[in-house]
C-alpha cells in the first residue's frame, strides 16, 4: 500500500523535473461585440472577413492591441481575433517552432529578422517606436530621480532579460547614460519587470513609457532626458503560413491604418 | 534485473508462479498508447540532443552556477524540510486534536496549487510589501525577494509537503506496540521518539527527502515569481532552461537533459534502495 504511494510520488516528481517551465505568455481572447465601436474607415477590409484570427504580439502591446482587436473584429463581424503576448524573443521562437499563427508583432527589428530569415514573414513593417522611462513604485522608496540614482548601491533594479527587447534598449540607456548598474533580477518579458515594480518588491525597473502610462497609479514615472533615452521600433507582419491569410493581411492593414494609429498613440506610442 | 536468482537469498522474487503474459487488447491497446505518450517526449530529447557541442554548452559560466545554486538550494530546502517536515508528520500521526485532517489536508495544499500560485503567495506574504515581509523590513531592514535565501524558501515551500506525505503515511502504518512498550519501560517521549520512532521511518524518510530534493531540484514556478532570475543569485537550472529556450534551444535542451538524468538517477536510487519490502515498515 505505502509503497505503491511513495512510488506514485516518485513518478509524479519526475514528471514535475522532466517537465520544469511551463510557457508563462498570457492569451487573451477578448469579448466580441465591444460598446465602443469606431467609425470605420479601414479600406481593405470590405471584402467577406470570417474565422479566426491569431495574433502573438509584444508583451508591451497587451493594452492597445486587445483593444486594437475589440475594434477589429466589431468593424469585421464574423471575425475572431486571438491574442497571445509574451517577450517577442519567446514569440519569434514560438513561430519559428511551427505554431499556427497569423500575425506577429515584434517590440524589436532583431526578433522579426528572426522569423523573416528563416521564412516565417516575407516583409514586415515599422508601425510604431516606444522609448524607455524609469518605473518606481508611487513612494519612490528608493529615491530615484534620474538613471544614474539606478546606478546607486542598494537600489533594488528589475530589468529585462537582455535577449528581449525592453532589456537590450535599457542595456542602450545604460549605455548613454554612463551608468554601470547591479540589477538584482532579470526578467522575462516587460510584464513582469513592471510587476515586480507594482507589487513595491523592487525601487525601479527600466520598462517602456507605455507601460508606466498603462499602469496608471499602480506607479510613478520618472522620465529618460532625451540624450539619454533609446527607442525600440516595433515591425508587424502577416506570416507566411498564416492558416487565415486573408485576415492576416487585413489585421496588418487595420494596424497601419489612421484607426490603428490613434489608438497607438492614444496608448503612449511614438510613429515610427 | 538479472534473472538468475541472486545468492543473498533473494531469489522469491522469481519464485512467483509464472504471471499471464498476454493482456487483452482492450487494455493492451490503450496501455501501448500510453507508454508511447509519456516516453516519447523523453527519448525525442535524447534524439535531438546537441550532443556534440554538449561540452561547449555545459562548460559555460552560467551553466556551472545554475547547477551549483539549484544543488545548494534544493539540499538546503531538504534540510528545512526534514527539520519542520518530520515533526509536522508526527504531529498529524500521532496527535489526536480537533481539525487534524482538515490541517493535513491544507499542508499538502503546495503539493497540488500551482507553482507560480504558490510564488504570489510567498510575495503576498514575505514580499516587501507582505503581510509579514513588510515588518521584516521595518524591523530587521530584511528583504526577501531575489536573494538566494528566496530561492531556498520557494523550494521548501514547494518540495516539503512530499516529505511530510512519505513520513506521515510511514508514522501511521508503523507498529506503535514498540513505541507503548518503550514507555512503560520508562522512557520519555522525546526518547521514544528519538530511539523508536525515528529508527523505524528512517527509511520512508529517506525516500521522502529523495522526492523533497527531486522536486526542489525542478522548481521553477514559484522560484522566478518569488526569488526572480539572475546569474548566480537565484537562476536555477529550470529558470535557465526556460531562458535558454529563447535564445539557444539547443543548450535548453542539453541542460534539460542534465536534470533528466538527475530525475532517473533519483529513480533508481529509490526503486533499488529504500523502498524494497522488508526495509520499509
Amino acid at each position: 500500500m505505502r509503497r505503491s504511494a511513495v512510488y506514485l510520488l516518485a513518478l509524479g516528481s519526475a514528471v514535475v523535473l522532466a517537465t520544469t517551465a511551463c510557457s508563462s505568455s498570457k492569451s487573451d481572447t477578448p469579448a466580441a461585440g465591444s460598446a465602443s465601436t469606431p467609425s470605420t474607415t479601414t479600406s481593405s477590409t470590405t471584402s467577406a472577413l470570417t474565422g479566426t484570427i491569431t495574433v502573438l504580439a509584444a508583451s508591451s502591446l497587451t493594452g492597445t492591441f486587445t483593444t486594437l482587436g475589440k475594434h477589429f473584429e466589431a468593424a469585421n463581424p464574423g471575425t475572431t481575433v486571438k491574442l497571445s503576448f509574451g517577450a517577442s524573443s519567446a514569440l519569434a521562437q514560438q513561430i519559428n517552432q511551427g505554431a499556427p499563427v497569423d500575425v506577429f508583432a515584434s517590440a524589436a527589428t532583431k526578433n522579426m529578422d528572426q522569423v523573416t530569415t528563416t521564412g516565417g514573414a516575407t516583409k514586415s513593417t515599422n508601425f510604431v517606436k516606444n522609448v524607455m522611462e524609469i518605473a518606481v513604485p508611487p513612494s519612490n522608496p528608493g529615491h530615484i530621480a534620474t538613471v544614474a540614482d539606478l546606478g546607486k548601491s542598494g537600489v533594488k533594479l528589475v530589468l529585462c532579460q537582455p535577449q528581449v527587447p525592453c532589456g537590450s534598449t535599457a542595456a542602450t540607456v545604460f549605455k548613454n547614460a554612463k551608468v554601470t548598474v547591479k540589477p538584482v533580477s532579470l526578467e522575462a518579458d516587460v510584464k513582469s519587470t513592471l510587476t515586480k515594480v507594482e507589487s513595491g518588491d523592487a525601487d525601479a525597473g527600466v520598462v517602456y513609457v507605455t507601460d508606466v502610462l498603462a499602469a496608471g497609479r499602480k506607479v510613478k514615472g520618472i522620465e529618460i532626458p532625451a540624450d539619454q533615452n533609446a527607442s525600440t521600433e516595433y515591425p508587424i507582419a502577416a506570416l507566411t503560413k498564416a492558416p487565415n491569410a486573408a485576415g492576416a493581411q487585413a489585421f496588418v492593414d487595420y494596424v497601419l491604418s489612421a484607426t490603428g494609429q490613434s489608438v497607438l498613440t492614444a496608448g503612449g506610442f511614438l510613429a515610427p | 534485473m538479472s534473472l538468475m536468482p541472486d545468492r543473498a537469498g533473494r531469489s522469491y522474487r522469481r519464485a512467483r508462479p509464472a504471471q499471464r503474459r498476454t493482456a487483452p487488447a482492450a487494455l493492451a491497446a490503450p496501455a501501448l498508447l500510453g507508454f508511447a505518450f509519456l516516453l516519447l517526449p523523453l527519448i525525442a530529447l535524447l534524439i535531438r540532443a546537441p550532443w556534440s557541442g554538449m561540452t561547449r554548452i555545459l562548460s559555460q559560466q552560467a551553466v556551472a552556477s545554475a547547477l551549483k545554486l539549484s544543488l545548494i538550494a534544493a539540499s538546503l530546502a531538504t534540510v528545512f524540510s526534514l527539520l519542520l517536515g518530520v515533526p509536522v508528520a508526527w504531529v498529524l500521526a500521532r496527535m489526536q486534536f480537533p481539525g487534524r485532517s482538515g490541517l493535513r489536508a491544507l499542508v499538502t495544499v503546495p503539493l497540488v496549487l500551482p507553482p507560480v500560485v504558490g510564488g504570489v503567495a510567498l510575495l503576498s506574504s514575505l514580499g516587501r510589501n507582505g503581510v509579514l515581509g513588510r515588518y521584516l523590513d521595518q524591523w530587521f531592514g530584511v528583504t526577501l525577494p531575489f536573494t538566494t535565501p528566496a530561492v531556498v524558501i520557494a523550494e521548501t515551500f514547494v518540495a516539503m509537503p512530499f516529505l511530510i506525505v512519505s513520513v506521515e503515511g510511514a508514522l501511521r502504518s508503523s507498529d506503535q506496540g514498540l513505541e507503548e512498550a518503550a514507555r512503560t519501560l520508562g522512557a520519555s517521549r522525546l526518547t521514544v521518539f528519538r530511539r523508536v520512532t525515528l529508527p523505524a521511518v528512517g527509511p520512508s524518510i529517506l525516500a521522502g527527502s529523495v522526492l523533497c530534493w527531486a522536486r526542489a531540484m525542478g522548481e521553477f514556478g514559484a522560484t522566478i515569481t518569488f526569488a526572480g532570475n539572475f546569474p548566480g543569485t537565484t537562476q536555477t537550472m529550470p529558470s535557465l532552461i526556460y531562458i535558454a529556450l529563447e535564445t539557444d534551444p539547443d543548450a535548453a535542451i542539453a541542460l534539460s537533459l542534465v536534470l533528466l538524468v538527475v530525475a532517473v538517477l533519483v529513480l533508481a536510487l529509490l526503486r533499488d534502495r529504500w523502498v524494497r519490502p522488508g526495509n520499509t515498515v
